[in-house]
């Protein structure tokens, strides 16, 4: 991104994000990337309920709010009617955060992906239902506090791997982007602009209010998040061709649960597990690795 | 020209001579042959239109909403468990003001499972903000398609066109199928006044404070009353053009009628006959076919049946613990009018159970030989 395109602002003061949010973050820098001529389909969740009140919104963009399961379709329908109007160059930028993703929404994602429409399907994933006040999604990892998975019963399942999911639907452009790494998702998200079919851009979106840690450590654990290898920053090409964009360092898993409060009701060992895990996941990403950086 | 086709071809046809510009639909029975048919004429190039095949309901209805706010023209078609399915989003088309049409062919829904035809699929969404017109012939189907258009486009909310499934949406007649230069002249392309373009952006659906939400929902309340004035008046127009119309209901040997019979859809065209043979008798019965359902007519309705001493309602449809649906809306419409009718209530034809001339004869014999209805709807075929 230039210095010109950095001085267009498409997300404005006034939304009600809390202090602290990645997400604003990560919406700025996307609509500041994809430029004016993009229309953004925003579903329920966190940014569908803080992008404004009428009559005043933040964004100055064209923008669509349709209910939680139907981000995908929605997007679709954006598309077709655009290329049926021969307005073919503007960008459809549809956003959903992990429950719209993961859960109510994943049925018509996939259908989208599986026509290949022509769109950019960006989800922002702060790990639970942080929109209704943290309840457990299908995106909350193994071991976390909710409030639907209170200390005496913590989430028991590992996260859904939504990369994978989204891969094996052999779209021409799968991504993971982090904004402690802001030149690496302005990379990708201009990227996509460029590739006609369906991508899917999935960005870690840590929540202080959610995740229990204190506010300005927002993009230190994003940061953290990579180095430990528990998002691991990707890109999938046609479903196949794997790229690794950042060879994180040698840093335990607990540097990263250390700072928030979701994590603390673990016990003996479950650390080491969660360690395990993710060293076993990051083994089986390396698997399908052709280059490990660009 | 006139063609030799099912309900649901006649559907297609409509569609397709309306130029709709995105469709998405997901199959169900007994509407598939409408998602067949419009994917052959997209595919063929017999209408320039992108076609998406999505997986449900709830996406088909949410992909034609979005395309409609980006200034399409749109269409989508649905049945039974399929319009149930779309339910949340048919709110959100009206509520977005969005000039949609949709076509239901009408089937029960379960449980028990039936693909059979009654009316309580469409009529259990009467409060999601759709205009809702009860075709009765394949041509009117047609032809109310390209009716709709015209009134969604002009009113700024969805058009629901129903349509009997199987007695008609499955059942061949000649119908007329209009030139399109006519169409043209009728229903000039959709200019919408705010659509989604990067060129002026707007954003729709942000949310409502409660200060403005009763606001937005008083508008579509008052584009809804307005509705029935356009539907009368498109009607008239398309009478102008194409030498056919319709009406808000049709009306049949009611003039000197002391006694009507009120329905929806199919069942008027078998009622039809019945009534005949009751004027050869000398009995002063009459028919009204109600073909506007929402909004509901309720002015011509008290215009018509003032004066007359009974009202039969055959409703293809119930509301459990409540009764038929068409009926308790004639007896608000009726509550406080001059010189009302006494209302009988019956139940009918529920899950495709056939509504012959005897059915409707049962029902006009009890209606003519009982001074007072027992004020609770009788069902009709039931088996104990």
């Amino acid at each position: 991104m230039n210095a010109k395109e950095l001085l267009n602002e498409y997300l404005h003061s006034g939304h009600g994000c809390c202090p602290g949010c990645a997400m604003p973050i990560i919406m700025r820098t996307a609509f500041q990337a994809l430029g004016e001529k993009t229309i953004a389909v925003i579903t329920a969740g966190c940014f569908g309920t803080i992008s404004g009140t009428f009559p005043t919104s933040p964004i100055k963009l064209a923008t669509y709010n349709t209910p939680f399961a139907s981000t995908g379709a929605a997007a679709s329908g954006v598309r077709a009617a655009l290329d049926m109007k021969g307005e073919a160059s503007t960008t459809v930028l549809a956003v959903a955060g992990d429950g719209g993703t993961f859960d109510i929404g994943i049925q018509a994602v996939s259908a989208a992906a599986e026509r290949n429409d022509d769109f950019i399907y960006l989800c922002y994933d702060n790990e639970a239902y942080m929109n209704t006040g943290i309840q457990r999604s299908s995106a909350t990892p193994w071991g976390a506090w909710t409030t639907t998975t209170p200390p005496s019963n913590l989430k028991n399942q590992p996260k859904k791997d939504i990369v994978q999911i989204m891969a094996a639907h052999r779209v021409p452009y799968v991504a993971t982007g982090s904004i402690a790494y802001p030149e690496d998702f302005i990379r990708k998200i201009k990227k996509a602009k460029e590739i006609r079919g369906f991508k899917f851009i999935y960005v870690f979106s840590p929540c202080p209010v959610g995740w229990r840690f204190s506010s300005e450590l927002t993009i230190r654990l994003a940061r953290l998040a990579v180095q430990t290898k528990v998002f691991p920053l990707y890109e999938v090409e046609n479903g196949e061709r794997y790229i690794l964009n950042e060879e994180p360092e040698e840093i335990p898993v607990s540097e990263y649960l250390k700072p928030q409060g979701r994590f603390s009701f673990l016990r003996e060992g479950d650390l080491e597990r969660i360690q395990e895990n993710v060293d076993r996941e990051w083994k089986r990403l390396m698997n399908r690795m052709e280059n490990r950086l660009t | 020209m006139k063609k030799l086709m099912t309900g649901n071809s006649a559907v297609s046809y409509g569609v397709m001579l309306s130029r709709a510009e995105v469709i998405s639909a997901y199959p169900i029975t007994p509407q598939t042959t409408i998602v067949e048919e419009l994917s052959e004429i997209c595919s063929d190039g017999r209408l320039n239109a992108k076609f998406i095949r999505v997986e449900s309901e709830h996406s088909a209805m949410a992909c034609v909403a979005a395309a409609s706010a980006t200034g399409a023209r749109v269409f989508t078609a649905t049945s039974s468990h399929g319009l149930a399915y779309m339910h949340e989003m048919l709110h959100w088309a009206s509520g977005t003001r969005l000039p949609v049409v949709m076509v239901n062919a009408n089937r029960a829904i379960g449980s028990p499972w039936s693909i059979w035809c009654d009316q309580g699929d469409s009529l259990s969404q009467r409060d999601t903000g759709w205009l809702q017109l009860y075709c009765q012939s394949g041509q009117e189907a047609l032809d109310t398609v390209i009716q709709a258009y015209r009134i969604a486009e002009e009113v700024l909310l969805p058009v629901m066109v129903l349509v009997d499934g199987f007695f008609l949406s499955h059942t061949s007649e000649p119908v007329e199928i209009p030139d399109q230069g006519v169409v043209d002249r009728f229903l000039p392309p959709y200019r919408p006044r705010y659509k989604l373009t990067p060129n002026d952006p707007h954003t729709f659906n942000i949310m409502a404070d409660p200060s403005i939400f009763i606001s937005f929902r008083h508008e579509a309340q008052k584009a809804m009353v307005e509705a029935k004035k356009v539907v009368a008046r498109v009607d008239r127009a398309f009478k102008s053009h194409f030498g056919r119309g319709y009406g808000l209901m049709e009306k049949v040997r009611c003039a000197d009628a002391e006694v009507v019979f009120l329905t929806m859809g199919t069942a008027a065209s078998t009622a039809l006959e019945v009534i005949e043979q009751y004027r050869k008798q000398g009995k002063k019965v009459g028919l009204c076919r109600l073909r506007l359902f929402r909004p509901f007519p309720a002015e011509e309705l008290i215009k018509l049946l003032s004066g007359r001493k009974k009202v039969a309602v055959l409703d293809r449809n119930n509301s459990l613990g409540a009764g038929g649906i068409v009926a308790q809306e004639l007896k608000a419409a009726l509550f406080g009018a001059p010189r009302k009718p006494k209302v009988f209530e019956f139940i009918a034809g529920l899950g495709g159970k056939d509504i012959t001339p005897e059915t409707i004869h049962e029902v006009i014999e009890y209606t003519l030989n009982n001074a007072n209805s027992k004020g609770v709807p009788i069902w009709m075929g039931v088996q104990e």
